[in-house]
C-alpha cells in the first residue's frame, strides 16, 4: 500500500510539472503574433511582424512566458480584410452610384492595438465607418464618369491614405482599399436601360440608312459606268447610232409580239419605204 | 404475476449458462428460487450471496463463465483500478470476484506469465512515430512543415521523413492543379457598367494556381477568397474603362482579359499571396436582359444593310453587263456597216420596217387633197380583239 502510496506521489508529480512547463511555453504559429500581457499591462511581442523577413526565421515557434502572471492574447498576423457596407455615393454631377469596397488591413504594431482596441475585431468595427466616411468624401468630389474609373486615379491612393493614417492608432496598417463594384441603384438602372434602348434604336436606323446610301452609290456608279460604256462605242458614229437605235426602238415598238397587230399605221405613198410602190 | 417472473428467470438463467452444455448449474434454477426474494437483480449472473438454503454444490465439471459455486468465495466488491492493473499470478478464475464483473478485460498473458500491455503499448507508439513522420508527398503536392508552430521547410514530391506528430506537422497541398474560380457564382446576372455608362452582363473565369506555398499558407486570412474579390475588382474596373461595343462585340475583349489578368497579379503580389494568375476568360458577354430585342434590332438593321447593299450590287453587276453587250453589238453591225455602209442601211432600215408593218394594220392614203376618215371608235374595238386582225385585215380600209 505504501508503494502505491508512492507511485500515486510520484505520476501526481510528473503531471504537475508537465503542467508547468505547458503554462510556461507558448507555441506560436507562423500566422499569429502574441502579445504577452503581464499583469495587465502589454510588455512584449511573441512572432511580431516585421517585412521581408522568410518564414523559419521569425520568431513563431515556442516561446516561454512566466506562468499565471503573464496572460496571452493572439492576434492574427496575417493579411485581414474588412468589407464596407454597400452605399450610396453621389457624384458631383448629381448621379448616383451604389459603391461595394473593400480593405486589406494588417496588425503591425499589436501592444497598441490591444491596448486601444483588445481585438481585431474592434479594430475592424472602428475602421469600417472610418472608411464610408472616408470614401463617401473622396468620391464625392468626383464626377459620374471618374467615378466609373476610380480605380485608375489617385483617388483610391487617397482614400487608402486616409484609412490608413487612422488605422495606425490602432495599430493596424491599411495596405489596400478597393472598389469591388459601383453599380446603379435600382431606379436608375431603368433609365440606364431605357438610353440603352434608345441608343440602340438609333444605331439601328443609323445602320439602314447608310446601308441605303451605299446601295445608292453602288446604283450611281453602275450607271456612270453604263454610260461611259455606252458612251464609248456609240460615240463613233452618232448618225449611224441614231438610225440603228431607231430601228431598234421601231421594232421594240411596233413589232413587239406580245402585242401583235396593236397599232394601225396610215402610210402616204410618199414614205420611204413605199418609194419602190411606185415601180420607179 | 409469478408466472412471468418464473419464466423471466428462466430466460435470464438458461443466458447466463446455467443450463449451459458444460455442466449442470445448481439445482436451484427451479420456481422456488425465482421465488426468492432477492427480486431480479438477485437473478443476474453472479448472485451476490448464495442462497444460504440451496443446495450443495454439484459435482459435474466446472463452468468456467460462472463463479463456483462454494461458500468459500469472497464477498463480492466492486472494481478497483488495482484489481485491473494488479498481476494476477496464476490461471483461472481464481478465488477473486471472477470474470466480467471485477473490471476491464483480461488480456491473454505470454508465456513467462508477463502482462502483453507494454507490447501493444509499445507497438502502438511506434505505429503513431512511423505514421506520423513519414509522409507520401504526391506528384502535384507539396508539404510545409511546421516545427511546433515555426516554418522549418517545404516537402517535395516523394517519401519524406520528419519528427513525429506533436512536434513537427505537416500540411500537403496540391500546387499544380490549376484552380477555376468562376464568377458571379450561380447563374444570377452580373451586370458591369462600361464607359459609355451601358450596362453589360459578364461571366468569366479565373484561372490560378499556387506559386508559392509558404506566401499561401502564411500570407493571407482567406486566399481564395481573396482571389475571387481581387478578380472582381479588376474585372469592374476595367470593364469601366472601356465603351460597350467593345466588350460586346469582341474586339476589346482579348485586350480586357490580358488587363484583368495583369491587374489581379499585380494586386495579388502586393499582398503576397502566392498565387499565380494564369488566364482570365470572358465566357459571356451579354446585353442585359432587359435590352436584348434593342440589341437584336441592331443585329436586325445590320442585316438589311448588307441586304440593300447586296441588292444594288447585283443591280449594278446587270446594268454594266447589259451596256457591255449592247455596245458590243453595236460595235459588231458598225463594223459591218463600215464596209458597205449604205446596203447595210437600207437592208436594216427594210428589214425592220418588215417586221414592223408585218404585225399592224396598215392604211395606205393617197396624199393630196385627200381627207381621210378615220373610224377611230371602230378601230378601238378591233383593238381588244388583236387574234382576229389577221382575218379582218383588210376590212377597214377601204378609204381608198
Amino acid at each position: 500500500m505504501a508503494e502505491l502510496f508512492r507511485n500515486k506521489l510520484a505520476i501526481g508529480a510528473i503531471v504537475a510539472l508537465l503542467i508547468a512547463l505547458a503554462s510556461s511555453l507558448v507555441m506560436v504559429p507562423e500566422t499569429q503574433q502574441v502579445v504577452v500581457v503581464r499583469l495587465g499591462e502589454p510588455v512584449r511581442v511573441i512572432n511580431q511582424f516585421r517585412p521581408k523577413v522568410p518564414f523559419g526565421q521569425t520568431g513563431a515557434g515556442i516561446s516561454a512566458r512566466i506562468p499565471f502572471f503573464e496572460q496571452l492574447v493572439k492576434v492574427d498576423k496575417r493579411l485581414l480584410t474588412f468589407q464596407m457596407e454597400r452605399q450610396l455615393v453621389q457624384s458631383t454631377d448629381q448621379l448616383r452610384l451604389e459603391v461595394d469596397a473593400y480593405a486589406r488591413f494588417r496588425i503591425i504594431d499589436p501592444i497598441k492595438m490591444v491596448k486601444t482596441a483588445g481585438s481585431t475585431e474592434r479594430v475592424v468595427a472602428q475602421l469600417q465607418p472610418i472608411l464610408s466616411s472616408v470614401l463617401r468624401q473622396e468620391l464625392g468630389k468626383q464626377t459620374f464618369q471618374s467615378l466609373l474609373t476610380a480605380e485608375r486615379g489617385a483617388v483610391m491612393v487617397r482614400i487608402q491614405e486616409g484609412l490608413d493614417k487612422q488605422a495606425r492608432d490602432y495599430g493596424a496598417q491599411v495596405i489596400d482599399v478597393r472598389i469591388k463594384s459601383a453599380d446603379l441603384p435600382a431606379g436608375a438602372l431603368e433609365s440606364a436601360f431605357a438610353s440603352m434602348q434608345a441608343a440602340r434604336k438609333k444605331e439601328a436606323d443609323t445602320i439602314r440608312a447608310q446601308g441605303q446610301r451605299d446601295a445608292q452609290v453602288i446604283v450611281g456608279q453602275a450607271e456612270a459606268r453604263a454610260a461611259q460604256i455606252y458612251a464609248e462605242s456609240f460615240g463613233k458614229d452618232p448618225q449611224f447610232y441614231d438610225f440603228y437605235r431607231a430601228m431598234k426602238s421601231y421594232e421594240a415598238t411596233f413589232a413587239n409580239t406580245a402585242n401583235k397587230g396593236g397599232s394601225t399605221i396610215i402610210l402616204s405613198p410618199e414614205n420611204d419605204y413605199l418609194r419602190q410602190f411606185k415601180g420607179k | 404475476m409469478v408466472g412471468i417472473r418464473e419464466f423471466l428467470n428462466d430466460r435470464v438463467l438458461a443466458m447466463a449458462g446455467r443450463r449451459s452444455p458444460w455442466g449442470k448449474g445448481p439445482e436451484d434454477g427451479g420456481p422456488e428460487a425465482g421465488a426468492a426474494p432477492a427480486g431480479p437483480q438477485a437473478d443476474l449472473p453472479e448472485p451476490g450471496a448464495p442462497d444460504p438454503a440451496s443446495p450443495p454444490p454439484p459435482s459435474g465439471p466446472r463452468n468456467p463463465w460462472l463463479p463456483p459455486a462454494g461458500t468459500d468465495a469472497p464477498p463480492r466488491r466492486s472494481a478497483s483500478i488495482e484489481d485491473i492493473f494488479r498481476n494476477r499470478p496464476g490461471g483461472g478464475g481464481g478465488g477473486n470476484g471472477g470474470g466480467g464483473s471485477s473490471g476491464g478485460p483480461r488480456f491473454p498473458r505470454r508465456a513467462d506469465g508477463k502482462s502483453w500491455l507494454p507490447t501493444i503499448a509499445g507497438l502502438l507508439v511506434l505505429g503513431w512515430i512511423g505514421s506520423s513522420s513519414t509522409h507520401l508527398i504526391g506528384q502535384k503536392e507539396q508539404g510545409i512543415v511546421t516545427t511546433l508552430g515555426q516554418y522549418s521547410r517545404t516537402l517535395a514530391p516523394g517519401v519524406a521523413l520528419t519528427l513525429p506528430w506533436p512536434i513537427q506537422t505537416v500540411a500537403v497541398r496540391d500546387v499544380t492543379t490549376i484552380v477555376l474560380t468562376k464568377l458571379p457564382e450561380g447563374e444570377n446576372q452580373n451586370l458591369i457598367l462600361t464607359s459609355d455608362k451601358n450596362l453589360i452582363d459578364l461571366s468569366y473565369q479565373i484561372r490560378w494556381k499556387i506559386k508559392d506555398l509558404e506566401q499561401f499558407s502564411f500570407e493571407l486570412e482567406a486566399p481564395e477568397t481573396t482571389v475571387s474579390e481581387v478578380a472582381e475588382a479588376a474585372m469592374r474596373s476595367s470593364v469601366a474603362e472601356m465603351p460597350l461595343n467593345a466588350v460586346w462585340g469582341g474586339s476589346g475583349r482579348g485586350e480586357l482579359q490580358d488587363n484583368v489578368r495583369r491587374r489581379m497579379q499585380g494586386v495579388l503580389d502586393a499582398y503576397r499571396s502566392g498565387v499565380q494568375v494564369l488566364g482570365v476568360e470572358i465566357k459571356k458577354a451579354d446585353p442585359p436582359a432587359k435590352v436584348a430585342d434593342a440589341f437584336q434590332e441592331v443585329n436586325n438593321a445590320q442585316q438589311d444593310a448588307q441586304r440593300f447593299i447586296n441588292q444594288s450590287q447585283g443591280w449594278a453587276q446587270q446594268k454594266v453587263a447589259q451596256a457591255q453587250g449592247d455596245a458590243s453589238a453595236f460595235d459588231q453591225v458598225y463594223t459591218q456597216y463600215r464596209l458597205a455602209p449604205d446596203v447595210t442601211r437600207r437592208r436594216m432600215y427594210y428589214e425592220t420596217m418588215e417586221r414592223v408593218l408585218a404585225n399592224n394594220d396598215k392604211v395606205v392614203v393617197e396624199g393630196g387633197g385627200v381627207t381621210p376618215y378615220l373610224p377611230l371608235p371602230e378601230l378601238r374595238r378591233r383593238a381588244p380583239a388583236p387574234d382576229a386582225s389577221a382575218a379582218a385585215t383588210p376590212a377597214p380600209t377601204g378609204g381608198q
